[in-house]
């Protein structure tokens, strides 16, 4: 893995996987506390990579990085390179909105729009594109199906989407998310709020949704990034300690701090 | 060593899987030798003895069997921890065999022990079994310390076992075609020695769980080979 950054560095092309994100010297500042440390990263296409590491670490931070959300806020700065698909999104004079719908985000808590869970989907498309009303139909049903809900609420598409259980609101984000066919998809502690089941759930749609979209999810169930994502990333203090397979950051991690993090012997 | 677990039950699971797999290796070891002092003394009462420790080994296997399974269950180990699991059930299977191999060689000697014919024939297996013997205690040892230079050792020295078995058998064939009256009683040895040579191949076995542990990578599945008696190159395992 070192070997293909430092190929990748180099200029040579990655052994498999192709970059959907390149992070470069990323630094990030919440007005003078340095909270991202000269992050290095790539996000692989079609990959999950979970970001993992102890609170106050930067994981969320690097995530609000990748579309941009920290713009929302005065005295949050970040400096270096995030390219995606080779086009630098932190310039200046990015297109905000068109980045947003390249790249969704879904958060810790359902955050479904009061209004019909027809709508909660719709309203998303009609910022982008305007529709015929059968196309729209279809476009909804499409995006509920990806995200596995379909069956659960096809009799009730005018029900509000607060009616819906926690772990359905959930899954109504993510099919709002991807209803805008984003490429990268973050996803901020998704399950953390949820029961197993719906954990479960949420877990098998990301397996779903994997491979036509690249992932990004921050989570503290250390079990989950190891059931969910093909890459892990290790943050600590605001630096990127370790990023690998993750079949080897739980196998054999090579840094003494991600072996003591993801075997309980933090502090 | 590694820092302590924030639970602190955690750690106290690991240590007793790795007490136990400490006091099966301890029970092994004696079994060997034991078996083989029996064999060369003809020593009835040491070789009951043998086979009657074997079923505590068993035992002592299925509960850390046990023990592992449980705190996987309970703990989803990750890492270090993950590989002292896999490692403590990989060195309890070896053990268990250790004992098993000791424990025929303890009822070879009883069944031969009367007509014990030629006693020279019998330091060639002895030799066989004071290396053996060694590379279960280093191995052991390495294992205990977390030493992967020792465990290399061990599995670098195998190979010698496998020559000496090579002399011992042509020895044993020796004494068998002077007199066919010494056939039962060096087939007997035969058997002990391959068993002995087994015993070698399980130590290097643990050695290289010795080294999954440790490093998290895996040794090549050759070992340096040795010469067989046919000529033929043996395997890992020393079969032809």
């Amino acid at each position: 893995m070192r070997d293909e950054v430092a190929a990748q560095k180099a200029g040579k092309p990655p052994s498999a996987n192709k970059d959907k994100v390149l992070i470069r010297d990323l630094n990030f500042y919440y007005g003078q506390t340095h909270a991202l440390k000269g992050v290095n990263l790539n996000l692989f296409a079609g990959q999950v990579t979970a970001f993992i590491g102890p609170s106050g670490c930067g994981k969320s931070t690097l995530l609000r990085v990748l579309n941009r959300m920290y713009d929302l806020y005065p005295g949050q700065r970040a400096e270096g390179e995030v390219m995606l698909d080779g086009e630098n999104i932190l310039s200046p004079d990015l297109d905000l909105n068109l980045l947003r719908s390249r790249v969704g985000m879904v958060f810790q808590k359902p955050t479904p729009f009061p209004m019909t869970i027809y709508d909660n989907i719709a309203f998303g498309i009609r910022l982008y594109e305007k529709l015929p009303k059968s196309e729209m139909d279809a476009r909804v049903e499409s995006a509920l199906k990806r995200a596995a809900l379909w069956s659960e609420v096809k009799d009730k598409l005018n029900a509000s989407g607060l009616s819906l259980s926690g772990g359905q609101q959930q899954r109504l984000c993510i099919a709002r998310t991807v209803a805008i066919s984003p490429e990268v998809i973050l996803l901020d502690e998704p399950a953390s709020a949820l029961d197993p089941i719906s954990t479960a759930k949420i877990e098998e749609l990301i397996d779903e949704l994997s491979g036509d979209y690249t992932i990004a999810i921050v989570t503290h169930n250390m079990q989950q990034a190891a059931r969910c994502s093909q890459y892990t990333a290790f943050m600590y203090l605001g630096e990127m300690v370790e990023f690998d397979e993750t079949n080897t950051v739980f196998t054999s991690p090579r840094d003494k701090r991600t072996q003591d993090y993801v075997t309980g012997r933090f502090g | 060593m590694v820092d302590q677990h924030t639970i602190r039950a955690y750690d106290r699971d690991l240590d007793l899987l790795e007490r136990r797999i400490a006091e099966m290796g301890g029970l092994a070891e004696k079994m060997v030798i034991d078996a083989v002092d029996a064999l060369a003394s003809g020593d009835t009462v040491l070789a009951h003895q043998v086979v009657e420790t074997d079923p505590r080994l068993d035992l002592l296997q299925r509960e850390i069997e046990e023990q592992a399974t449980q705190t996987i269950a309970r703990r989803q180990p990750v890492a270090i921890d993950l590989r002292e699991i896999i490692g403590a059930i990989r060195v309890a299977g070896d053990l268990e065999r250790v004992g098993d191999l000791a424990k025929n060689i303890a009822k070879r000697s009883l069944k031969i022990g009367i007509e014990s014919r030629v006693p020279r024939a019998i330091i060639g297996i002895k030799h066989m079994n004071e290396f053996a013997t060694e590379l279960m205690k280093d191995v052991l040892d390495a294992y205990a310390q977390r030493d992967v230079e020792r465990a290399l050792d061990v599995w670098g020295r195998d190979v010698d076992l496998d020559a000496l078995e090579d002399s011992v058998f042509r020895d044993l064939l020796t004494h068998m075609m002077e007199d066919p009256r010494n056939i039962t009683f060096c087939a007997h040895l035969l058997f002990c020695s391959k068993n002995i040579e087994r015993i070698g191949d399980h130590a290097t076995n643990i050695a290289e769980t010795v080294v999954y542990l440790v490093t998290g990578s895996t040794l090549p599945t050759e070992r340096p080979h040795g010469r067989s008696v046919t000529g033929a190159e043996t395997d890992a395992r020393g079969e032809l």
